[in-house]
């Protein structure tokens, strides 16, 4: 018996062995031959052109950049549940950047994965959406991304738990999640609903943040757009189940996307860098990208349409008083009258500063107020740039316990629904989420 | 009643609880340096420093300060002992109508507070949320570097940083 149960285990250690001899030896990808970096004049202009609108709808700068660093050298830690990853300098510094990168290389990175030296990649780089993208889109977006500015600028390492900090692990992650697929076109859909799933499924990656993920951290397909996290922030579903008071249309998404409707709505958080980005992009992508997500959700059904309909009568509501003396009571409606309902206010709202009708706020109708509270604490800034601050923060002006009793008072006088419980612990993570961001900031005051 | 501890004093006021601090330091307190701009939080004509910090006070309710320490202008010295960010201000000649210079003086001193030496990206940048329609700029960031240097000799001459 005992002698059998040693013949087992060799068995199976051996079997091991050969398993985990025969995976590192499929995991295996080659080493592509560093180059001398290209000159700009190698490149045709009307690609670059083409491969800065692409880089724009793939939002690359929002990550491959740190704040206030130089756009594309990486750096920005991205928050995972596995621990943190920085995303790399994609500028073409031969040393520290991609310059050494061929064009074959970079298609291999986007399609696959797989870093020029043969390492697989986080899938943190979203290629499971990238993989979409036409042959000839990755040579425009090379094209553009090898003619930056080059950053001399070695990136932090990542710090990942352990077994995930094994890169070859991701190999066995792509088998179970990366479809290579090229993206095929719908023949009973429009051309501009076809450019839209195109662009959404593929470069511009909507669902890396708007769709849930599973444990190994892989969207969930199945629950495609039902809503998921970025950078701490609620990325709210955007099919049927989204939070929104007012269902999208098209065009609504084509005015929050072209930041041009402030009263329906403005972006905040990770959102503005796509905001700011696509100010750069052909309107024709923005209406197609804008048409697919509308249709994502579908015609809104009878109890949807119902509920925006109150929404709408309470936007309207004119008449309701937002002062302290109003008999709502409570230390959150003093905090409203003071400090949100000079711009916010039914009454008061200043034609300068079109502030978003809060009946009509999506952040109000989230399950949890994480959105809510990073808004009031860190206020908004345009997405265009440093000179428009918006809407102010508010963290020196409220304590935590004036910021709760606000927010129950806002969720409970603009929408109809249920009172947020956990709004504690959301002010505790926006806490934790800021003061990493000031510690950023503050070594960059100090330098 | 709203208690207030402002300039180090504790003060009572008479105002409802959403009565911007801005009001109360002007109309309850003659505490009239911080200036009524936009209302709207979007200028800094109203900047005053809550422990510490640059606020909008305009659009900050008195009653959630209690507790908590206001400073404004004329917490930084007087007509006779003016602060260094006073002087610096008077020497460089950097108000032109003066409308934003109290708020200016207010977020520059938050800056100064943390950090002894700012380079002039590190003031453009902190500096950058008040506005100035006169466009004296240049001259309210060299104000802001000549009251760093005061008060680095300042510190230098008591000893009070090696602390």
């Amino acid at each position: 018996m005992r002698l059998s149960l040693t013949k087992i285990l060799v068995v199976v250690a051996a079997v091991l062995a050969v398993g985990t001899g025969l995976f590192l030896y499929w995991a295996r990808e080659p080493a592509l031959a560093p180059i001398t970096p290209v000159q700009r004049s190698a490149f045709d202009p009307a690609l670059l052109r083409k491969g800065a609108e692409l880089a724009a709808i793939a939002n690359c700068s929002a990550c491959h950049n740190k704040h206030d660093g130089q756009p594309y050298a990486g750096g920005r830690p991205i928050e995972t549940p596995f621990g943190a990853i920085f995303s790399t300098n994609i500028t073409p510094d031969p040393k520290t950047g991609i310059g050494g990168w061929s064009e074959a290389a970079f298609v291999r990175a986007m399609r696959e994965g797989v870093s020029r030296d043969g390492r697989h990649l986080y899938p943190a780089f979203p290629y499971d959406h990238m993989a979409k993208a036409t042959d000839n889109d990755i040579r425009a977006v090379y094209a553009f991304i090898m003619t930056r500015e080059p950053a001399h600028i070695t990136t932090p390492p990542n710090d990942l738990h352990f077994p995930l900090n094994i890169r070859v692990l991701i190999a066995g992650w792509k088998l179970l999640f990366l479809d290579r697929g090229a993206f095929r076109p719908d023949p009973s859909k429009t051309a501009e609903l076809n450019r839209g799933a195109y662009l959404v499924e593929g470069l511009a990656h909507c669902g890396a943040c708007h769709t849930p993920r599973n444990l190994l951290g892989a969207e969930k397909l199945d629950q495609a757009y039902a809503g998921g996290t970025s950078d701490g922030w609620i990325a709210p579903a955007l099919n049927a189940s989204s939070p929104a008071a007012v269902p999208w249309t098209a065009d609504r998404l084509h005015a929050y996307l072209r930041d041009s409707d402030r009263v329906r709505g403005v972006a905040a958080g990770p959102m503005s860098d796509v905001v700011r980005n696509l100010a750069q992009v052909p309107d024709a992508d923005v209406h197609a990208i804008s048409a697919y997500v509308a249709a994502i959700a579908g015609a809104p059904s009878p109890e949807r349409r119902e509920i925006a309909e109150r929404a709408t009568v309470r936007a309207q509501g004119k008449a309701k008083a937002t002062s302290s003396s109003d008999g709502t009571g409570g230390p959150g409606a003093a905090i409203y009258a003071g400090a949100c309902a000079q711009c916010h206010g039914e009454t008061g709202r200043h034609p300068a500063l079109p502030a978003v009708n809060l009946a009509l706020s999506s952040a109000l109708r989230t399950a949890e107020p994480d959105n809510a509270v990073r808004i009031v604490r860190g206020g908004i800034r345009s997405p265009h740039g440093q000179g428009e601050p918006l809407m102010p923060g508010f963290r020196d002006v409220l304590s935590d316990e004036q910021i709760i009793a606000l927010l129950g008072y806002l969720r409970a006088h603009f929408t109809d629904l249920p009172p947020w419980t956990g709004i504690s612990e959301s002010v505790r993570r926006a806490k934790q989420g800021d003061s990493a961001m000031r510690t950023d900031q503050e070594a960059e005051t100090k330098a | 009643m709203i208690t207030l501890n402002v300039n180090g004093q504790s003060r009572q006021v008479d105002a409802d609880a959403d009565t911007p601090l801005l009001y109360v330091l002007r109309d309850d307190l003659a505490l009239n340096a911080a200036k009524f701009g936009c209302g709207l939080g979007q200028c800094g004509a109203c900047t005053v420093l809550v422990d510490g910090h640059p606020i909008f006070s305009c659009i900050a309710p008195a009653s959630v300060l209690e507790g908590r320490k206001v400073t404004t202008l004329e917490g930084l010295g007087t007509p006779d002992a003016p602060g260094p960010l006073h002087r610096a201000f008077i020497e460089e000649q950097a108000a032109q109508c003066g409308f934003c210079i109290a708020g200016m003086i207010m977020r520059a001193q938050a800056l100064l507070n943390t950090n002894k030496e700012p380079t002039e990206a590190v003031i453009r940048r902190h500096m950058e949320p008040n506005l100035c329609r006169c466009g004296t700029h240049i001259r309210i960031i060299r104000a802001v570097k000549r009251a760093a240097e005061y008060m680095r000799n300042a510190a230098a001459s008591t000893g009070s940083d090696r602390t």
